[in-house]
């Protein structure tokens, strides 16, 4: 992890909401692929087929840089999203689910025959005002 | 006539070398359906090892299929159209089993459209010939095409067998191996088809194999083994094998989707005739394949003079699409690929709702009785809204298309282009000028005009931006599965001088 990101993530933490959440469901699904895999991250897809969805990946299997934007963290999991994506998402907040099927991707918990979905709702003002500002 | 579900094996294989082959660790997953999400067949769970034994017949393989004269190659890719053709039946019926598509379109576009792909590439590598130069009296520059080698390939599962014949037909035309890993969605056409064409071409010339994304697809696209990548999917996977590729230097091609704005100027209601008529299917044609095309009119522009009355008759027509058993051949609209986009879609409409989108029609999933209860399907939807909402930005892949209107070509053009993508795009109107005006000026690689989701051998097809790189069904797409050799020749008897 880099610097800035230590920086980022310390704010993070010290802000009083989120952009990102997990559910308990989700959180299940990753204590096993931590315990398979190790350190992992999130990063939110774009694009057709199994696009729009959180891909997890071991941590260092993607090339991140400050094109990343770092959303937050889940279950100790950073979770990321290009930033010229996140210029369309920014407004609202992300919940990470899990259902069941046969999803395609590298995502770790296919095998697994079940896929991580994104659930989402808008920002409060509240909530925007303190993490968009 | 109407269908049902055809019989299946108990399990397939792998097909490796020529030969159906079960994985390395003999280890399978349950593939279903998704009209009735009941058990298809179960498919090898591949893993590195079974990739690495395709890597070896294919790099064994293709010194000699790299030196058949495109002749011999070309008559083989016309007997694997004549073969799809003979049985196109049995394939559109294992097709719809598979995705959850309508038969009429199985019937009717992918496969019809599949065996043209082959025939294409077979006239194309007939028919092209290489450049030379005299660059002086005495010198000549002489261009090759010399096939890369071995490549991989990843597909997806919106048009199983139809994206293989994208695919397959270009790299085997050009004289490489392939080793081709079907989406786990939808392994099935692709299993038929090798059944079908075991012999045709020599062993491991073709290598088919099925598994997961992280335990199959990821060794075949970092594979050293291998020479280029070609893939069709999602952004971050995208990234990912571009990752890959650049540690072993290899090539990509790269198709990632896309948001395509379909365009509708207000000379498109100046008569109520045949054009209006096909204008208005146009804008309908979102919910073809349910929504599950890279390419999907998902945002729909039209010119506020127009709006309402355009939008009655689109609203109209989209509520008298017919949703029902995939089998049948009256169904228009079937069935969702999986369980996860189902889910991912109903997401999306509980967002866009949230962000202040107006339902239009549809927004909610359709329940279907009998056997089809267990099924995933979506009503087509219309969602008015404005271009920063997510469902304007984002592939839904679903039936459903985001509405907004447009004042003047300005305003058309800058929600047009206000997109991370550039796939596909469609641009209606009666003006000669915007017909040629209009397309130019949108950032997309194709570019519909007075029509929509045509896709022909024979025009390019590819993206802009974040939509991917390469062209695919054109005779293009042979050189980006080729290197250039050049031979530069003197014909001088004297030497340089230099020594």
């Amino acid at each position: 992890m880099v610097f800035s990101e230590t920086a980022l993530l310390f704010k993070l933490k010290n802000m009083s909401y989120t952009r990102v959440a997990i559910t308990e469901a989700a959180t299940s699904i990753l204590d096993k692929l931590k315990a398979k895999h190790g350190d992992l991250i999130f990063h939110q897809s774009g694009g057709c087929c199994d696009g729009s969805s959180p891909m997890v990946f071991e941590e260092g299997e993607m090339y991140l840089d400050e094109s990343d934007i770092l959303l937050g963290q889940l279950d100790g999991i950073n979770y990321y999203m290009n930033q010229d994506q996140f210029s369309y998402w920014k407004h609202t907040h992300l919940t990470v689910d899990v259902t069941e099927g046969r999803g395609a991707s590298f995502s770790l918990e296919i095998p697994m025959g079940v896929r991580f979905i994104i659930r989402s709702r808008l920002l409060t003002p509240e909530e925007n005002t303190e993490l968009n500002n | 006539m109407d269908y049902k579900k055809p019989k299946f094996k108990e399990k397939y294989e792998n097909f490796i070398g020529g030969k159906f082959v079960p994985p390395v660790g003999n280890e399978y997953f349950e593939n279903n359906s998704p009209i009735d999400n009941t058990l298809i067949a179960k498919y090898p769970r591949s893993q590195k090892e079974d990739i690495d034994n395709a890597v070896i017949a294919a790099n064994k393989a293709k010194e000699a299929w790299g030196n058949t004269s495109a002749a011999e190659r070309a008559g083989l890719l016309n007997k694997v159209a004549d073969i799809i053709e003979a049985n196109l039946e049995e394939f559109a019926l294992v097709e719809t089993c598979d995705n959850g598509k309508p038969i009429r379109e199985s019937l009717n576009a992918d496969i019809p459209l599949s065996v043209d792909h082959w025939r294409y590439f077979a006239s194309a590598i007939r028919a092209e010939e290489s450049t030379m130069s005299e660059l002086d009296i005495h010198t000549v520059s002489l261009n090759l095409k010399e096939p890369l080698g071995v490549i991989g390939q990843i597909i997806p599962w919106n048009f199983p067998l139809l994206m293989l014949s994208w695919k397959l037909p270009p790299a085997l035309a050009t004289g490489n191996c392939v080793i081709l890993k079907p989406a786990e969605q939808t392994p099935s056409t692709a299993t038929l088809l090798m059944e079908k064409i075991a012999d045709v071409f020599p062993p491991g010339v073709v290598n088919i194999l099925h598994g997961f994304g992280p335990e199959a697809g990821k060794p075949l696209a970092s594979h050293s083994g291998i020479d280029k990548v070609a893939f069709t999917g999602e952004t971050t996977t995208g990234q990912l094998i571009m990752q890959y590729a650049s540690k072993n230097l290899n090539p990509v091609t790269m198709e990632l989707g896309g948001k395509s704005p379909n365009i509708f100027f207000n000379s498109v209601m100046d008569a109520d005739d045949a054009f209006l008529d096909k204008a208005i299917e146009g804008a309908v044609l979102f919910a073809f394949n349910q929504g599950e095309v890279c390419t999907c009119p998902s945002r729909l522009l039209v010119q506020e003079d127009i709006y309402d009355a355009f939008m009655a008759r689109v609203i109209e027509r989209t509520e008298a699409i017919i949703q029902d058993n995939p089998y049948d051949v009256n169904t228009m609209v079937g069935a969702q690929a999986s369980n996860d986009q189902y889910e991912k879609i109903l997401s999306y409409l509980h967002i866009g709702k949230e962000e202040g989108a107006k339902v239009l029609t549809g927004g909610a999933a359709c329940h279907l009785d009998g056997d089809l209860a267990n099924g995933f399907y979506i009503q087509p939807t219309i969602l008015e809204g404005h271009n920063k909402m997510r469902v304007f930005q984002e592939e839904i892949f679903g039936p459903v298309v985001a509405v907004t209107k447009f004042k003047d070509e300005a305003e058309a053009l800058e929600i047009a282009n206000d997109t991370l993508y550039g796939l596909g795009a469609g641009v209606w109107s009666r003006d000669a000028h915007q017909l040629y005006q209009i397309p130019r000026a949108i950032k997309a690689g194709r570019v519909w005009v007075n029509c929509y989701h045509a896709y022909p051998a024979h025009a390019p097809f590819g993206g802009y931006k974040k939509s991917g790189f390469g062209r695919e069904t054109h005779l293009m797409m042979m050189n980006h599965y080729r290197q250039t050799k050049n031979m530069l020749i003197s014909y001088d008897k004297n030497k340089l001088g230099f020594f």
